[in-house]
């Protein structure tokens, strides 16, 4: 009998490996409006995030990444929910996905995002997952003031 | 668990002083690999500190009470402690930081001050660690000086031809170089470094922090004139450091920083300051922590710190072996002159990764730069995985990371 996976197996099979080798929106974005770099200058991770925004709208978003399987996961899974949602309710989305991997509830409004919910019992990827999400906060920031103007 | 290979045997054991360690009578399953970061604490460390502030605590250097006398009596005793330990030229020269890298701050900025000058290099190497690079940093910076950096041969060692290039044709005013890499664990050849750049009338700067929890050390026959480490990677407290300097090195160099301790006399409009070595000492130190360090050295003098490193070089043998035997795994460094240190990945999977894998079956290593991004480029790697070895480390330890690392291997193989 084969032991049972242990709950970092579990998650790496069931969403972090197919990403991580087949990660969607990866590559760059040559039209787009927006760029931000991230960086863990703990572990040297590093994530370029693109955005093409139209108006308020997040019409495409890719990512180039070197880093660990959950955070390329990460990045994956945030460029593919992007896509199509204003700036508010991405802000909101980041809301949801770094109160997901601190606490382990999903809100309803994360749809596949939720499938990363097990990274809140790592604490020590914790911030893995959420550099993506850290380098979007940092590049929604550069779109808020135009908005006001 | 998978039985090591036949034809590689397990060391036996030089030294057995696991039950010395409580952490590990607190977690049994805990594989430590992790001891280049931090080590863990005998219980003789521990219980010194625990007695001090239990039966003897006052401040030091200060007190008109025999309490307060006892206490500077202990204190100032680990450091002529201290001075025989590591064979230091004199107890002047043996100044308490809070660590290695406080101490490195001490000298760039001390030493650089007067006698740095627009133009002059620091020369240090490709392979060291950010404390030996981020303070010739600033202080060149302040100066109108620069840092150059000695190039690393592809297998992980100083490469002398280009050491001894750039002391002939720069205008090296100090070389700053580690003794032991942290990221690769090569021990360089330090008498040889020290009278290369002694040859061009060169002061030499020596990082010791991941050479002295493993090698004996006489800094007098070394040569070298300023020498650093820390207390918590070998065995000790965390919070103190030392500067191993030459009297003669210090001289002229004024004080880091302003304070209580280090004065003789203040006035409201200036002051002059107290002679070596408290004229770098200000400010209260590490008193308790002071004094554990002081049973730190006598229980390494009582392993005896030869028989230290022929403990950590049997482990290190086994490792290799055991790990070079594991298909999917790349090993970084030199085949010897090594300390216990043992920096690999996974073909395939990132050093992160392999770490949380690692962490789940309850064994510690390091995962990342290893703070020395220079010598991560120059491998054309991101990151690794670092496995560090200490006195307490076992030939079962080192099992329990080959058979973990086999299984990651397969996980990742398997894994679509």
């Amino acid at each position: 009998m084969t032991p049972p996976d242990s709950a970092m197996q579990a998650l790496y099979k069931q969403v972090v490996m197919e990403h991580y080798r087949r990660p969607r929106n990866f590559g760059n974005l040559p039209d787009a409006t927006h760029a931000e770099g991230g960086h863990n200058p703990s572990c040297g991770d590093q994530l370029q995030l693109m955005l093409r925004l139209d108006g308020d709208r997040i019409e495409d978003a890719r990512f180039t990444a070197q880093g660990c399987a959950i955070s390329v996961a990460s990045a994956s899974l945030m460029t593919g929910a992007l896509k199509g949602k204003t700036v508010q309710e991405a802000s909101a989305l980041i809301l949801a996905f770094t109160g997901m991997v601190r606490s382990g509830e999903a809100a309803p409004e994360l749809g596949d995002l939720a499938a990363l919910r097990g990274v809140h019992t790592l604490h020590t990827r914790v911030k893995c997952a959420t550099l993506p999400w850290q380098t979007l906060q940092v590049l929604l920031e550069q779109v808020r003031p135009q908005d006001g103007a | 668990m998978i039985h090591p290979p036949p034809e590689i045997s397990r060391p036996a054991p030089m030294l057995d002083v696991r039950a010395d360690f409580p952490l590990f009578a607190h977690r049994p399953k805990l594989v430590f690999l992790d001891s280049a970061a931090s080590s863990q604490k005998p219980a003789a460390v521990i219980q010194a500190m625990a007695d001090f502030y239990a039966h003897d605590y006052a401040n030091i250097h200060r007190g008109a009470y025999r309490l307060s006398a006892n206490a500077t009596d202990r204190f100032e005793a680990v450091r002529d402690q201290a001075a025989q330990f590591f064979g230091a030229p004199s107890r002047d020269g043996v100044i308490f930081t809070r660590n290695a890298t406080e101490a490195i701050n001490l000298v760039a900025h001390s030493w650089g001050q007067l006698h740095l000058n627009p133009g002059d290099v620091v020369l240090v190497s490709e392979m060291e660690h950010h404390a030996n690079l981020v303070p010739w940093h600033l202080i060149t910076g302040q100066r109108g000086a620069r840092v150059e950096a000695v190039a690393m041969t592809p297998d992980g060692r100083l490469d002398l031809e280009d050491y001894g290039h750039k002391l002939r044709d720069l205008p090296v005013k100090l070389v700053a170089l580690q003794h032991v890499s942290n990221a690769l664990g090569t021990v360089h050849p330090a008498r040889q470094l020290v009278e290369m750049a002694h040859s061009y009338g060169v002061p030499i700067l020596l990082d010791g922090a991941q050479a002295a929890p493993h090698l004996p050390l006489n800094l007098d026959a070394l040569g070298a004139d300023f020498y650093v480490l820390s207390a918590h990677k070998m065995l000790g407290p965390s919070g103190v450091g030392l500067l191993l300097a030459r009297p003669e090195a210090l001289r002229g160099m004024p004080p880091y920083q302003g304070g209580g301790d280090m004065i003789r006399e203040v006035y409201s409009q200036h002051s002059t300051y107290a002679p070596l070595p408290h004229t770098f000492e200000a400010g209260t130190p590490a008193i308790a922590e002071v004094i554990g360090f002081g049973a730190t050295l006598e229980y390494l003098g009582g392993l005896g710190m030869a028989r230290v490193a022929a403990h950590e070089h049997a482990l290190l043998s086994y490792a290799l072996q055991r790990l070079g035997a594991v298909d999917g795994l790349q090993l970084y460094g030199p085949p010897d002159d090594r300390c216990g240190v043992v920096s690999l990945n996974v073909l395939g999977a990132h050093a992160h990764d392999v770490a949380g894998f690692l962490d789940e079956a309850n064994i510690c290593v390091r995962a990342g730069h290893h703070c020395a991004q220079p010598l991560m480029r120059a491998l054309g790697v991101a990151s690794t995985v670092r496995a560090s070895f200490s006195v307490y480390t076992t030939p079962a330890d080192v099992d329990a990371l080959a058979d973990a690392l086999s299984e990651i291997v397969q996980f990742f193989a398997e894994t679509p």
